[in-house]
């Protein structure tokens, strides 16, 4: 296995996918409890496309966040590639 | 159910009581002890349209919700517990 | 289904190599009101709860396996560079002899996980009311974490942790309320 070093830029990045997901995951949380409020379902659904989009950029550096198909693989196969999050 | 737009600074998010000291107790006292009352207890069902964090602040803050963030440090360091 | 997403929910730092600390967090690995014990029990509750709060269920059960990878990556931090002896002089010899430095589902005492921390009831008020209490209980076992802790970024992921819980617990109270309402009117046909 080759050791890659993610690049300076990268963890920026990163950082601001974790954002972005983050507040995905307390909109997930607060409209499964108000199904109704239009507001933040907006909301939802701009930051899920922005972070569909982001995905991608992190994606460039670090390769597949997801599997099973959720994400292109380069050749060879890259999921297994180090760093895993908590080696980062 | 509370109504939309109630103010949410009318709670302190720590409570302090004053345990009973025995003469014989063998440790030196702790005279007053504090504990935790976040926000959950009082917000009731959160009202639609609270002000927010940004993404980023929102992270690091751990809610996306300042009506929700509950502040913690280490009450022995704080001076509350003493 | 479910996939995993390979990036940690929040940035976990690690400022000092501390096995002691290692020692304590496994408690929110393995322990009682760990997070292993918070995402089983919601994600077993879903089967027999109304299906208005099923979502939820699903999805607090779903990220407190993203807390659960923030805690192993904690204790992976502060104790992959350890040698035997250093494990011993941390407490940490009877876990050493039994696991090296491997993580494993137990909590600070080494007593390992087990199913009966997870609570299922078959009501969904007994249920929900356990999850408020489960989401309490994981608030201050962080809380005397950070108390025993002087390690100022784990601290920070822990706060955050912490955070969480007092999120869940609001999610939860309110899907109490939810269920209460007038949906369960019984009908008369």
């Amino acid at each position: 296995m080759t050791q890659k070093q993610l690049p300076e830029e990268f963890y920026p990045l990163l950082e601001e996918l974790q954002a972005t997901d983050f507040v995905l995951v307390e909109l997930t949380l607060y409209l499964d409890t108000h199904p109704h409020d239009q507001a933040a379902i907006q909301q939802f659904n701009e930051f899920a496309h922005y972070r569909h989009q982001l995905k991608l950029r992190v994606e460039e550096y670090y390769g597949p966040l997801q599997q099973y198909g959720n994400s292109y693989s380069a050749t060879p196969w890259n999921w297994n590639d180090s760093p895993w999050p908590w080696q980062i | 159910m509370k109504k939309a737009g109630i103010s949410m600074k009318e709670f302190t998010q720590r409570k302090y009581y004053t345990p009973y000291i025995s003469p014989f107790d063998p440790c030196p006292p702790i005279r007053v002890k504090s504990y935790e009352t976040p926000p959950n207890l009082y917000l009731g069902f959160q009202p639609y349209h609270l002000p927010q964090f940004t993404p980023r602040e929102a992270l690091y803050h751990g809610t996306l919700w300042p009506a929700l963030f509950s502040p913690y440090s280490n009450p022995y360091e704080r001076g509350d517990d003493q | 289904m479910w996939f995993y997403e390979k990036k940690l929910q929040y940035p976990v730092r690690v400022k000092e190599c501390n096995p002691m600390l290692a020692k304590f967090l496994i408690e929110q690995y393995g322990g009682a009101d760990g997070e292993l014990s918070a995402a089983l029990r919601y994600l077993n509750q879903r089967y027999s709860i109304p299906d208005k709060v099923v979502g939820l269920l699903t999805d607090i059960g779903t990220e407190e396996f993203a807390h659960l990878e923030m805690i192993a990556t904690m204790i992976y931090k502060l104790t992959k560079d350890l040698t035997g002896e250093q494990m011993r002089e941390a407490g940490l010899g009877g876990r050493y002899t039994d696991h090296d430095n491997g993580l494993f589902y137990e909590n600070t005492d080494r007593t390992p996980w087990t199913a009966a921390y997870v609570q299922a009831k078959g009501d969904p008020i007994a249920d929900l009311y356990e999850d408020i209490a489960a989401e309490e209980k994981a608030r201050a076992t962080y809380q005397w974490i950070i108390n025993m802790s002087d390690d100022p970024w784990i601290n920070d992921s822990l706060k955050f942790l912490r955070e969480r819980e007092v999120v869940h617990s609001q999610r939860f109270r309110e899907a109490v309320e939810i269920i209460k309402e007038d949906q369960n009117t019984k009908k008369v046909f």
